[in-house]
């Protein structure tokens, strides 16, 4: 393929693997955050101890991080179709990538929060601190590079998932290399786009380790 | 109107349930703190002095018994009721616990903000407070950049932000250096005395409690073993976890004990040349193992070890002289 042909190409399918990885990471940071919280705070050891509730919470993010994307996709054909109005294209590819990043997000959360020191928390207690100031105000921001740091890697990740957009009828990167590369052995073009993926992903990756260190006033 | 005790703790008990038992932290605790002191607690690691001094303000829930501020009572509060009452007992710990990803001045508000105090009035108080601790210019530092005595006094003046009625100090100074310790605890004194801020402290370290502290409580094994002004029980030490504070009777360990004769220096006495006069008068040599005086607060303060002689006259000639010349004598173990 010639390259006034390619760019295009790659360009618009750029543009559709960052749609999909930006609607699915915002929303999936807006459910998985606030689950984070509570899998930290609601433990016997929390600031808001309600163990059954932990346990219950566990099981089911567990249960939905343990189902592979790829089998994600294809459960909830008519889940999304009801959600979204059709199961095919790049724009419904979004709810499966919502459902399988949130528990990952939330898991990934909660380990940033876990590590601030519990005698912040406590210290924040003796001066009469509620249990939503603890969270504003010492909880949420005292993990901040913690959590852009995961959030980075959570990115990352969820590029990945849209490179299986294919299977759904969906666009992006991930789809040309696979229907427009690999399946009409056009190299050319599997290569160019994978490249564009690891790009993107080595652009994240820097970005979000120089903003974690930038955010940092801990570790220097 | 009779002055209420500020603190009174009575019948605390706290019992932690461990895989295969129990362990008893606190067996029947009963003290009472005035308005106003400087009250120490000391003990051993693992006495239960840390649990004492979190059940006070309940970070710690005690398994049993009361702790009464001002005459309320802090287990039986509504949590809005508890959140109050901490705002008036601050505290300050060993490791410092300062908001990391905070400067030193948004440390300092932090209760204010809790407390709704508007901005601009906040911002003032904590350039007052950070004035009081001596750390002005250290106001958009991060934590992280100070030296461990410095995050104390961030930690202090975070503490006084709520104006406070009492200070609670869980090893302040355990993790400083003496120099650094020296000066917290000429802070700590200096608020107790120009502020009226009742200070509770619990340390390891018997120089801590005879620097500032009016009152001490030893405790050994989850009780108090012995309680009363810092110098009587300096003095006229009973319990044997007191006497093992004072490096008197360790703990039995390789070396052989010694017999020694202890002779307590104090606010009349540490003036003269007391040891030197024995050796004199008596014609004698003495054998100094140990000696620890110091002058504090225009008083002075110490012990000194001496062997004990294998004469028994001799020993006696030396205790009727040390006693004559007003000294508190006694003859003791020492390693």
């Amino acid at each position: 393929m010639t390259w006034d042909k390619l760019t295009p190409l790659l360009w618009s399918s750029m543009q559709e693997t960052l749609y999909m990885t930006f609607w699915s990471s915002l929303i999936s940071y807006i459910i998985g955050l606030p689950l984070g919280v509570l899998l930290v705070i609601t433990r016997r050891s929390g600031i808001r101890p309600a163990p059954t509730f932990n346990a219950v919470l566990g099981v089911v993010i567990n249960f939905l991080r343990s189902i592979p994307f790829i089998i994600m996709l294809a459960l909830l054909f008519p889940v999304t179709r009801a959600v979204i109005g059709t199961a095919i294209g790049t724009k419904s590819i979004v709810f499966p990538l919502i459902i399988s990043a949130f528990p990952y997000i939330a898991r990934m959360v909660e380990s940033s929060l876990d590590e601030v020191d519990q005698g912040i928390i406590e210290a924040a207690q003796s001066m009469g601190s509620n249990n939503w100031q603890i969270i504003w105000k010492v909880l949420l921001p005292e993990a901040v590079p913690s959590l852009v740091n995961g959030a980075a890697i959570s990115i990352t990740t969820i590029l990945a998932y849209t490179a299986m957009a294919s299977a759904a009828g969906g666009g992006g990167l991930g789809a040309v290399a696979i229907v427009k590369g690999l399946n009409v052995r056009k190299f050319d073009v599997m290569y160019s786009a994978s490249l564009l993926l690891v790009a993107l992903v080595q652009i994240i990756t820097v970005f979000g380790g120089r903003l974690t260190r930038r955010l940092d006033h801990k570790h220097r | 109107m009779s002055e209420q005790p500020i603190i009174q703790i009575k019948d605390l008990k706290k019992v932690y349930q461990v895989p295969g038992g129990e362990v008893v932290a606190l067996n029947g605790i009963n003290l009472t703190i005035e308005r106003g002191q400087i009250y120490g607690i000391i003990g051993m690691s693992g006495a239960g002095k840390s649990t004492l001094i979190r059940c006070i303000n309940k970070l710690d829930t005690p398994t049993e018994g009361q702790v009464l501020i001002n005459g309320q009572n802090v287990l039986a509060m509504s949590k809005a009721d508890l959140r109050q009452t901490r705002r008036h007992m601050a505290m300050i710990f060993q490791q410092f616990n300062l908001l990391m990803q905070k400067t030193v001045a948004r440390n300092v508000r932090y209760p204010l903000e809790i407390a709704g105090v508007p901005k601009k009035q906040a911002n003032e108080r904590v350039m007052e407070l950070l004035r009081i601790v001596g750390l002005e210019e250290k106001a958009n530092a991060y934590p992280a950049q100070l030296s461990g005595g410095q995050k104390q006094r961030v930690a202090i003046a975070r503490a006084l932000a709520g104006d406070p009625e009492v200070l609670l100090c869980d090893e302040a100074t355990s993790a400083l250096d003496p120099m650094t310790t020296q000066s917290i605890l000429a802070l700590l004194q200096k608020i107790n005395q120009e502020m009226g801020i009742t200070v509770v402290l619990i340390t390891h370290e018997m120089a801590v409690i005879r620097q500032i502290c009016n009152k001490v409580a030893i405790l050994d094994g989850g009780k108090m073993v012995e309680e009363g002004s810092v110098d009587d029980v300096f003095m006229h030490t009973k319990s044997a976890a007191g006497r093992r504070l004072f490096g008197i009777l360790p703990e039995q360990d390789e070396v052989p004990p010694q017999s020694a004769i202890r002779i307590v220096f104090d606010a009349n006495s540490a003036g003269q040349p007391i040891i030197s006069q024995l050796i004199k008068d008596m014609d004698m040599a003495i054998n100094i193992l140990s000696a620890d005086i110091r002058q504090l607060n225009g008083k002075s303060f110490g012990q000194m070890m001496i062997a004990r002689p294998d004469d028994p006259v001799e020993v006696k000639k030396i205790m009727d002289y040390l006693r004559n010349a007003g000294m508190t004598v006694e003859e003791v173990l020492v390693s």
